[in-house]
């Protein structure tokens, strides 16, 4: 290739830093912009629960795929849940137990509730399961007062819809106008039970049992084979909904138990950021004045290659998105140290070339040609470490172990051809003014 | 070069720090956070700090059934951290009851809990990782110098080291470089509670990585001046190419370190809370990781040619 491409070349990347430059900064300028940073729970505060789930049940190999099933069953009761108790974006996920890790540990649910910080009533919305059971009242021999209830067998299990009623003044007793009734349609195998168990205990009560509270026990007048069954009785329309909507949601396909919690308040969230980005811009400050002053003008090439680098990588958690994390800002940061270290290998060998009497043109093929192998190795051990690190795994460490990988990619792609095509570039004023260049590299 | 020809006292100088590192581990040893021992940890900020006494008193008489040990560490400007054994919903309540004095401007500012089991599974999840990382980058380093003896005329090359020393003596300098940082948490851990958390162990792993990356740019030199002397059939002891080698790369060394500490150390003075001791684990690490590639590794590459070279002259002789 000819100098000339090369500076069009370097002319392209700065326009298009300078593009993306912009498009981030107007981004964050105004707020009801679409693109704008993904932060992670903490920083912007919020609840990350942990559950593990008792898929014992499905314990034989064979039965792996169900219990996946019921955790993705799992899954979508509790984000419907989530999504109910109005939290904006909330994350819910299954992590099965690995291959690789023990067969003992537990499948688990993760949630995140950005923004909830009272983790009692989250736990609570969560934890919710109203269990429908229908019993009836066994008739006692002698003067008992506590009744008995026999099982019948029918539950919520039988459900196929719930919905809220209000008595209308026909029709009813005087006093029931206007209470909320939950109506509840079993689906064909709970409508043939209803049925069969009305038809052999006519003038038997049949109680309505809701999270083990007994809500009513009407006594049965005909068999019933439509179906629905009414409850009634000491709710307010309220909870007559709440009802209505718990039951519809179903009870969890499989028990679960709280196993951690996390909780960070919003205002400890927004220190840590802010506290972040002004270590990170003091950081990245004190880094591009060591390039200036050391290497001098190609201390300004690295400088710009440095700039550059650190807009592709905002450009890619903005627009991918990644989602940040205090734990991601510190590897971008240590990223911005590293990134560095590509240049200084490539500028020390320039140095060593110029020293040794090399052209200018010479100076830089050769640098960049023997400063590669020292690059590609220790990257790639770097690599090692993140994917590693991603491997680890939770939420956390991936997070900056993602950051930290794509920081070494991205850094090795700015220092070979970012840096190169600046220096490649500059090669016409080198010839013309070598002083101005190899200011920083005295003989 | 220097680090080469006083090999002997600085080997003393390096030994005995990790030593020392060795000791602080083996006497203190290291706290670890609940992440990786399951319990409940909680940051509460007050507008004026409570007296520690009145606060655990009021803590052990919430009477919360088998609370056993707790510790209660004063941190930020006017609040407490507390750590307990990991506690039920119910009774994190109670405790929240006792923590929130009346009329001193309580807030919670972040709580966890963590179950035993998911500790004890992230506990051994980390030392496979760390074990892991070793392994992979004692093969890489290992194939990547494969070539460093010229075995391709079928001759025995007797020139230097072999492929798995380098590997080897890559991994003997990565372990120092993790002891030493260790070695300062199980001192900080006893005298200012510093925990062994998630994010450390990430530092630990991302140290892995950048002082092999150190060491590989000195050995790269060395394996680069030894083809160049095959080349140029010059004859120079296996120890003036490596202190040659090590007059080449000690400013990259030394540059790369002091970019990479100014953003740690910007991290360790302006940066919040929650990454202080990730910095400061970095910024030990960064600073242990260069000054062992230049003055430990580089050396004690030295040190196993001059043995081995002995060992075989003793037997041919």
């Amino acid at each position: 290739m000819n100098l000339t491409v090369y500076r069009a070349w370097s002319v392209i990347i700065l326009l298009l830093a300078g593009f993306l430059g912009w498009s981030l900064y107007s981004a964050q300028v105004s707020p009801d912009s679409e693109s704008q940073f993904k932060f992670g729970l903490d920083l912007v505060g919020g609840s990350h629960l942990v559950y593990e789930a008792d898929t014992s049940a499905f314990a034989s190999s064979t039965n792996r795929a169900q219990a996946a099933e019921a955790m993705a069953a799992l899954r979508d009761v509790i984000e419907t849940r989530t999504n109910l108790f109005g939290v904006s974006e909330p994350l819910v996920q299954v992590e099965r137990a690995s291959a690789l890790a023990n067969t003992d540990t537990p499948d688990r649910l993760i949630v995140e509730l950005p923004g909830v910080t009272d983790l009692e009533e989250a736990v609570k919305m969560i934890g919710a399961t109203p269990q429908l059971e229908f019993k009836l009242v066994a008739e006692v021999e002698g003067t008992s007062t506590e009744p008995v209830y026999e099982d019948t067998g029918l539950t919520g299990r039988y459900l196929k819809r719930a919905r809220l009623e209000f008595s209308s003044t026909q029709g009813m007793q005087a006093g029931f106008a206007n209470e909320p009734l939950v109506m509840v349609d079993f689906n064909a195998e709970g409508k043939e039970l209803f049925a069969e168990i009305t038809r052999n205990n006519v003038n038997r009560q049949l109680a309505i049992f809701l999270d083990g509270d007994l809500k009513s026990d009407p006594v049965i007048r005909e068999a019933i084979t439509g179906g629905t069954a009414v409850i009634s009785g000491n709710f307010t329309a309220e909870e007559g909904r709440e009802l209505v909507r718990n039951l519809n949601i179903g009870a969890l396909p499989v028990p679960i138990e709280l196993a951690s919690t996390q909780t960070v308040g919003a205002t400890l969230g927004k220190d840590i950021l802010d506290k972040g980005v002004k270590a990170g811009v003091i950081g990245l400050g004190l880094v591009l004045a060591f390039m200036l002053i050391w290497y001098r003008v190609p201390g300004v090439v690295a400088a710009l290659a440095l700039i550059v680098y650190v807009i592709m990588m905002l450009s890619i958690f903005m627009y991918i998105p990644v989602t940040v994390t205090a734990a991601g800002i510190a590897g971008f940061l240590l990223s911005i140290g590293m990134a560095v270290d590509a240049n200084v290998l490539i500028f020390e060998r320039f140095k060593e070339e110029l020293r040794n009497g090399a052209s200018y043109e010479d100076a830089v093929q050769k640098g960049f040609k023997r400063a590669w192998a020292p690059i590609r190795d220790g990257n790639f051990t770097s690599l090692i470490s993140a994917i590693i690190l991603f491997w680890f795994g939770t939420s956390i460490v991936q997070g900056f172990a993602l950051v930290f990988g794509l920081g070494i990619l991205a850094s090795m792609i700015t220092a070979v051809l970012v840096t190169r095509t600046f220096l490649v570039a500059l090669s016409g004023v080198a010839d013309k003014s070598p002083s101005l260049l190899q200011g920083g590299f005295k003989k | 070069m220097f680090f080469v020809a006083n090999r002997q006292t600085i080997f003393a100088l390096i030994g005995f720090l990790a030593l020392a590192a060795v000791g602080a581990l083996g006497f203190w040893g290291l706290r670890f956070g609940i992440e990786f021992t399951g319990g409940t940890i909680v940051e509460v900020a007050y507008e004026e700090r409570p007296d520690k006494e009145f606060l655990e008193e009021r803590i052990q008489s919430a009477s919360i059934e088998e609370l056993g040990g707790f510790s209660l560490r004063a941190s930020g400007d006017a609040g407490y951290i507390l750590r307990t054994r990991d506690v039920s919903e119910a009774e994190y309540q109670a405790l929240k009851g006792a923590l929130a004095v009346p009329n001193a401007g309580f807030e919670e500012e972040r709580r966890a809990t963590v179950g035993p089991t998911i500790g004890e599974e992230l506990r051994n999840k980390a030392f496979v990782a760390i074990g892991v990382v070793v392994l992979l980058i004692i093969f890489y380093v290992a194939f990547a110098f494969r070539n460093v003896r010229n075995d391709e005329d079928g001759e025995e090359d007797t020139t230097g080291v072999s492929s798995w020393t380098y590997g080897l003596v890559a991994i003997f300098v990565l372990i120092h470089d993790l002891l030493i940082p260790l070695g300062l948490f199980a001192f900080l851990g006893v005298f200012v509670g510093a925990e062994v958390d998630v994010l450390i162990v990430m530092a630990l792993l991302t140290i892995l990585g950048y002082s092999v990356n150190d060491t590989i740019v000195i050995f790269d030199r060395v394996r680069e001046n030894l083809l160049k002397n095959r080349e140029d059939r010059v004859e120079e002891s296996f120890a003036d190419t490596v202190g040659h080698s090590l007059s080449q790369t000690y400013a990259r060394s030394i540059n790369t370190s002091l970019t990479t500490l100014f953003v740690v150390g910007s991290l360790l003075v302006f940066g919040g809370s929650t990454t202080t001791y990730f910095a400061l684990t970095l910024a030990t690490g960064v600073l242990a990781g260069t000054y062992s590639s230049l003055a430990l590794a580089a050396p004690l590459l030295v040190a196993v040619e001059e043995r081995q070279r002995k060992k075989r002259e003793s037997v041919s002789s």
